[in-house]
């Protein structure tokens, strides 16, 4: 009985061998990537070009994150990326969930018709808007400002989507706990601020990393609106740097290092939530 | 009943439906004040471009000055147009290209992974992190390893005695290696959305297929993709989708060239609009790219529709 068992264990660790070769190579593949960014970031600019390629660079240097800093106004783009994806975040987070709440919750005439008609708009894709809008922000004097950059996810199709999130989850809350609270005379607001907003937890915190990652990463947008260099997020002064640096490659790999090591730390610790956040785009389309 | 009685029972009637119109036109007023952000953004910043793109479309809108009605004309030249149809040919090329392998290599993974084999959770983990890091720098990294003198593949390829190719400096490789690029940068989101799926199907049928002695392979083409089959469809279109939508990766690694090779829709629309300001013919452009898209989608809706019934 036990050989028999272990035989098996075994047959089945060496039909895994495939398996796990296929694994590895992809693995391989996504992190080969990030290594040679990052060891290019630490490269004397000669030795990019140095044959056989070297991993470990020697000597290591540091000097091309601070040249990075020095060269471009590096703090700025950080932290335009940093603030403008915080507003969207919170915004986002609060009409969607406040729509949200009432669409699933607040029996109101023309309630669902309008969620339905919000509901068809996700599939508008944002290029046949952005001519308009361009012009649009041109005539309200809001181009080369942020604002377009966080008015409309807010309000636009990135909003209509957390709606969608926050009323899926809504209407899974049981109604008993909100019954007690409006027999108390509890007004809607109220309610939705001490009971539901607390209960929604979970679903916010998928939301919030939905929102953040996909404004943190937009790219076209930012294209299109912003024109100073100042004013610019991470995507597009990395795209700039590309076009403007062109081979030094040392430099630009620093910046992207820079530009990724932050999310990818906090992607690790929060893994289950980024994947769960992340996937929310398969609904999306 | 006494015609007090009747009178006291009526008042109260009265005053509790009252009370319950009330009660509803509060609902009625709060609803509405809860969505009139989002709907009114939803006007604003979704409705009025949208409608504002089909006007457009039908003018010679230019960056400053008078706009001229010039009905279809935008779209007979859009036709007549031969950029036009290499830009198409060139779009479908990456669809034709990205879909299929991005499908079959997520699926491909998510087979392997929903096993819970060891070290599940770090493969799933490391094969998501490009879905999660930015476009732009994971194209930027990747258009340095596909450099033709310091890149990581050429050095790779000299190492075993080859000299490789300027793989984004030709006209017939540019477009591949955009392909393959973004099919590593988003094949780990079809992957996690494969694992769910698969991870919905019964025990029971594996096992009553196993008692059956039927083999993996068997397995797999009889149960798995049948049951997996909704959300291999939907997943089908919302890649294609996407990929007609291709913009960042061609911005930042080829700007549309070497001569037009990799010039898709998108980076088209966005030239004609922001580069060239022929806001008129860009916007037709922008419509004949929404038609399809709104085509696709009905498709998905219809078929999301069936199974959802099948389902229930």
């Amino acid at each position: 009985m036990r050989a028999n068992l272990s035989a098996k264990r075994l047959r089945g660790g060496a039909a895994n061998l495939p398996h796990y070769t296929v694994l590895m190579a992809v693995s391989v593949i996504m992190l080969i990537p990030f290594v040679w960014m990052l060891s290019t970031s630490l490269k004397e600019p000669a030795d990019i070009f140095v044959f056989p390629p070297r991993l470990l660079p020697s000597p290591i240097r540091w000097a091309n994150y601070s040249d990075v800093i020095t060269s471009m106004p590096f703090h700025l783009f950080y932290w335009n990326s940093v603030y403008i994806a915080a507003l969207v975040t919170a915004g986002t987070v609060f009409f969607a969930s406040l729509a949200g709440y009432a669409f699933a919750r607040i029996p109101f005439r023309g309630g669902n018709l309008v969620f339905l008609m919000l509901l068809s708009t996700m599939m508008i894709p944002n290029e046949v808007i952005a001519i308009p809008m361009f012009l649009f922000m041109r005539d309200i004097g809001w181009i080369n400002t942020h604002l377009p950059l966080i008015v409309l996810p807010i309000f636009g199709a990135g909003g209509v989507f957390g709606v969608f999130v926050m009323r899926q989850f809504f209407l899974s809350i049981p109604k008993e706990l909100e019954e007690a609270a409006m027999i108390d005379g509890c007004s809607r607001m109220r309610i939705y601020l001490t009971i539901m907003l607390p209960l929604a937890k979970p679903a916010i915190a998928t939301l919030v990393i939905f929102t953040f990652l996909t404004s943190w990463n937009d790219f076209f947008d930012p294209l299109i609106f912003i024109n100073d260099r100042e004013l610019m997020t991470l995507p597009l002064a990395l795209s700039m740097f590309t076009n403007e640096s062109g081979t030094s490659w040392h430099l630009l790999m620093s910046a992207s290092v820079m530009a990724t090591l932050p999310l990818l730390i906090v992607f690790f610790f929060a893994q289950k939530q980024f994947i769960e956040g992340v996937s929310m785009t398969g609904l999306k389309e | 009943m006494s015609s007090m009685e009747r009178l006291e029972t009526g008042m109260a009637r009265r005053r509790s439906k009252k009370k319950a119109s009330r009660h509803s036109r509060g609902d009625h007023l709060t609803g509405w004040l809860f969505i009139s952000p989002l709907v009114l953004g939803f006007i604003l910043l979704l409705l009025v471009p949208l409608g504002m793109a089909l006007y457009m479309s039908l003018t010679d809108w230019p960056l400053l000055g008078q706009a001229h009605f010039v009905g279809l004309d935008n779209y007979t030249s859009i036709i007549s147009d031969q950029e036009f149809w290499t830009v198409l040919g060139n779009t479908l090329y990456f669809a034709a290209g990205l879909v299929p392998l991005n499908i079959i290599l997520a699926l491909l993974l998510a087979v392997l992974l929903a096993r819970n084999i060891k070290g599940a959770g770090l493969f799933r983990t490391i094969i998501f992190i490009p879905v999660m890091t930015s476009l732009v720098v994971w194209s930027i990294v990747w258009k340095y390893m596909f450099a033709t003198d310091s890149g990581f593949i050429n050095q790779l390829l000299q190492l075993i005695g080859l000299t490789g190719p300027s793989w984004l400096y030709d006209t017939r490789l540019a477009m591949p290696v955009v392909i393959v690029t973004s099919l590593l940068k988003n094949v780990g989101l079809n992957m996690v959305l494969f694992i769910a799926a698969l991870q919905q199907v019964p025990v029971q049928l594996y096992e009553a297929a196993r008692i059956d002695g039927a083999g993996r392979i068997r397995t797999f083409f009889t149960i798995t993709i049948p049951m997996i089959t909704p959300t291999i469809f939907l997943t089908v279109i919302m890649t294609i989708i996407g990929s007609l939508k291709v913009f960042g990766q061609i911005y930042v690694m080829t700007q549309g060239g070497p001569s037009g090779s990799t010039k898709v829709l998108v980076y088209t629309i966005w030239e004609k609009a922001f580069k060239l300001f022929e806001f008129g013919y860009a916007s037709a452009l922008a419509y004949v790219l929404f038609i399809i898209i709104l085509l696709l989608t009905l498709v998905q809706w219809q078929l999301r529709k069936r199974w959802v019934l099948h389902e229930s």
